[in-house]
């Protein structure tokens, strides 16, 4: 599904990221961990085009990231509160994103509906607009919009962050069933290695901008994990 | 202490995105500077000598007409000199007295320009005063007065500054007390002159305006001081949000959705709001052209300058800043299936709408004459067909982010409308009135109207080609946008 080649990013003589080759099938659950600078968001940026790799590409689905817009109706992503309007109700923004994405009033209702337990009664018919909700409400409010119109490649970045117990628990429950879907790719990055082994097929660690580790998750990954991040 | 907040503000100043693009705006405004400082230099010399010549007498004169300096003093502040914004939020928890931020906050304002203009007028007549004979004493004192008043003004405006319509209400004052003593029903200046003068002639009056300037100051202070918590002056206040639909605009697809967006985010914002109501102030400024009141203005191609201004509010004050209002959510705009025509021709038709409700509305200067209204008319068209394209276009290299929350209380910069607004406005109205001269010189004012039109035709039936052409400048601007609009202020 997503196919990376010889792709850096080069910031003043400085490499953050250097990737030769990345390949994600479709309907794994990738898991990406690493160490503040790492490189997570970089890739992530660079996989939704918002900033421009120095060298290589990122292949989405048959479309070259950087030279076409053709990735973005199948593709999802929530990377932080600046992907959030403030100024609408949460309501409000899940229309507008429906709307992009060509569904209708009830398909996102009945996605709300869905999801009322994750919101825990915070966010739906609460009278605040986005800009006034905590930043794990706002979390919340963000992780469900990319739900909306059956993505096929869901990024999320660092979503258990900000986010209180019950709600992370909650929030494994959704990615993992995102996961089993076979046509649906998810990307998740996190600094918590418990919980991306938990949600993830396949982890990747990066050092430094380079892939250090590529494991398929099993008993031992954690273990394995802890011990290469270990001080 | 200060020396530390002088260092941030310095790099804060020399750091900003906005600061590399904006240098050769910095250049302009320099030269605005300049040319008001030496406007009001000569004034100040040229003062006395011309009311001596009018048989006046300069002092009395200048003390009568004070209390409208003043008022015009204060409502240009209000509308222009923006409330400096320190970084305070991350200062509270440091060791750093609450005093020491105010004072510093405050401190900064007194070095405004807005405060030194005044000195080119006032010192250069007081030595003019001096020399001319006036007992030494009483004129220092006179002028200490004056500059405790001009002071007064300054720390009026910063705690007024958080108060909505009082630009509207000073307006309204000074209209209804132009408007008595024009028609000679009652003269304020008769009261207040006493008063002015008298700050010349009693020599312990001056210490009324001291006294009340640092009286001002005090309470300026501790208004701040008492607000500088994350829950008062610096908080955010929650508005009770109510979810709209705007289904009525369903029926327009792609452009409703983003329509309906527009609507929300220019009635949800103290920011955007304000254009609303500049579009209104920008639609009585041609009365200041078309009343042939004043002199300099009393010619056909100002006219054609007020004709653009007066459907054009919107257009400029909203208009501008595209694609900056939605800089805060711009990463989401750019990873959705979004088309950039359906994105900018919603601005576009919002830009069209006000000026055609402008236009509407303006209707009432065919009080003036066929002719004035013709004139707006034509302005509205080349506005519609030239300049709302020229905005977008130019909105393409706008790199300044708008911080629509920027509700963060007493320390808040809301104002909209700067100098900055009306300088990048100046090159849109070149052209028209470059047109109607070419026009008119030619043949007839009529004539320079037509072209004018027709060059606000023309650009409405290219509109496609341009609206490609913005496209394509939006796509290659893409990454430095982004990038531009991560930092924030």
């Amino acid at each position: 599904m997503i196919q990376v080649n010889n792709l850096s990013k080069t910031y003043n003589g400085t490499t953050v990221l250097n990737i030769e080759t990345l390949e994600i099938p479709k309907g794994q659950s990738f898991g990406l961990v690493g160490n503040n600078g790492a490189g997570k968001t970089t890739f992530f940026s660079l996989l939704l085009d918002l900033i421009q790799p120095s060298t290589g590409n990122i292949i989405n689905n048959d479309v070259q990231v950087n030279t076409s817009e053709n990735w973005k109706p199948f593709t999802a992503s929530f990377l932080d509160e600046s992907f959030l309007i403030g100024y609408l109700t949460p309501e409000e923004y899940f229309y507008f994103i429906g709307d992009l994405r060509g569904q209708n009033k009830a398909d996102i209702d009945a996605l709300l509906a869905k999801h009322e337990e994750f919101f825990n009664g915070e966010i739906l018919k609460n009278k605040k607009y986005l800009r006034d909700l905590s930043k794990g409400n706002q979390k919340k409010v963000g992780i469900i919009a990319t739900l909306i119109g059956n993505p096929e490649v869901v990024i999320l970045d660092e979503p258990f962050a900000n986010l209180d117990p019950t709600t992370v628990n909650r929030l494994k429950k959704i990615i993992k069933e995102l996961a089993e879907n076979p046509n649906v790719t998810v990307l998740v990055s996190s600094h918590d290695l418990m919980h991306t082994v938990e949600v993830c097929d396949r982890i990747v660690a990066l050092n430094k901008g380079e892939i250090v580790k590529d494991i398929q998750t099993s008993r031992e990954t954690l273990q394995e994990l802890e011990l290469f991040f270990a001080v | 202490m200060f020396k530390r907040f002088i260092y941030l503000e310095w790099k804060a100043f020399t750091r900003s995105a906005s600061f590399a693009t904006n240098l050769g705006l910095k250049i302009l405004i320099f030269f605005l500077i300049a040319y008001f400082s030496i406007v009001f230099l000569a004034l100040g010399i040229g003062a006395f000598y011309i009311l001596k010549k009018m048989n006046l007498d300069p002092l009395v004169t200048v003390n009568k007409f004070l209390i409208y300096y003043l008022l015009m003093d204060l409502i240009i502040r209000l509308l222009l000199q923006a409330i400096p914004v320190m970084n305070i939020r991350p200062l509270l928890t440091l060791p750093i007295k609450k005093p020491t931020i105010v004072h510093f906050s405050l401190g900064k304002t007194i070095l405004s320009f807005f405060n030194f203009v005044h000195a080119f007028f006032f010192i250069p007549f007081t030595v003019v005063l001096i020399i001319e004979g006036y007992d030494v004493v009483s004129v220092i004192l006179w002028y200490l007065a004056m500059v405790s008043l001009i002071y007064i003004n300054n720390f009026l405006n910063i705690l007024l500054n958080n108060k909505d319509n009082l630009f509207a209400i000073f307006v309204g004052i000074v209209l209804v007390l132009g408007g008595f003593q024009y028609y000679k029903f009652f003269d304020i200046t008769n009261y207040t002159s006493v008063f002015f003068d008298g700050l010349f002639h009693t020599k312990w009056m001056f210490l009324l305006p001291v006294l009340i300037l640092m009286g001002l100051y005090y309470v300026t202070f501790h208004f701040f001081k008492n607000n500088l918590y994350l829950d008062a002056g610096l908080s955010t206040k929650n508005k009770i949000a109510k979810t709209e639909d705007l289904t009525w605009l369903n029926q327009f697809g792609t452009l409703g959705t983003f329509l309906k967006n527009d609507i929300k985010l220019i009635k949800r914002n103290k920011r955007s709001k304000t254009t609303v109501i500049m579009s209104v102030v920008f639609l009585f400024y041609g009365f200041l052209f078309f009343t042939n009141k004043i002199e300099a203005y009393n010619n056909p191609i100002m006219h054609i300058f007020a004709g653009i201004f007066v459907s054009g509010g919107f257009l400029f004050t909203f208009g501008q800043f595209v694609p900056s209002w939605d800089s805060s959510y711009y990463q989401l705009m750019m990873t959705q299936n979004i088309p950039y025509k359906g994105y900018l021709s919603s601005k576009w038709w919002l830009i069209v709408i006000a000026t055609v409700v402008s236009t509407l509305l303006a209707s009432f200067y065919l009080y003036f004459g066929w002719h004035v209204y013709l004139t707006i008319v034509v302005g509205a068209i080349y506005n519609i067909g030239v300049n709302s394209h020229l905005v977008l276009l130019a909105g393409a290299y706008t790199k300044t982010p708008i911080d629509l929350d920027s509700s963060k209380g007493a320390f808040g910069d809301k104002k909209a409308f700067n100098i900055n607004t009306m300088l990048i406005s100046l090159p849109k109205l070149l052209l028209p009135v470059a047109l109607y001269w070419i026009g008119s010189k030619v043949m007839n004012p009529n004539l320079g109207l037509a072209m004018v039109a027709i060059a606000g035709l023309i650009g409405f039936a290219l509109r496609d080609k341009v609206f490609s052409l913005i496209e394509k400048v939006y796509k290659t601007e893409k990454y430095k946008t982004i990038d531009a609009y991560k930092q924030k202020g």
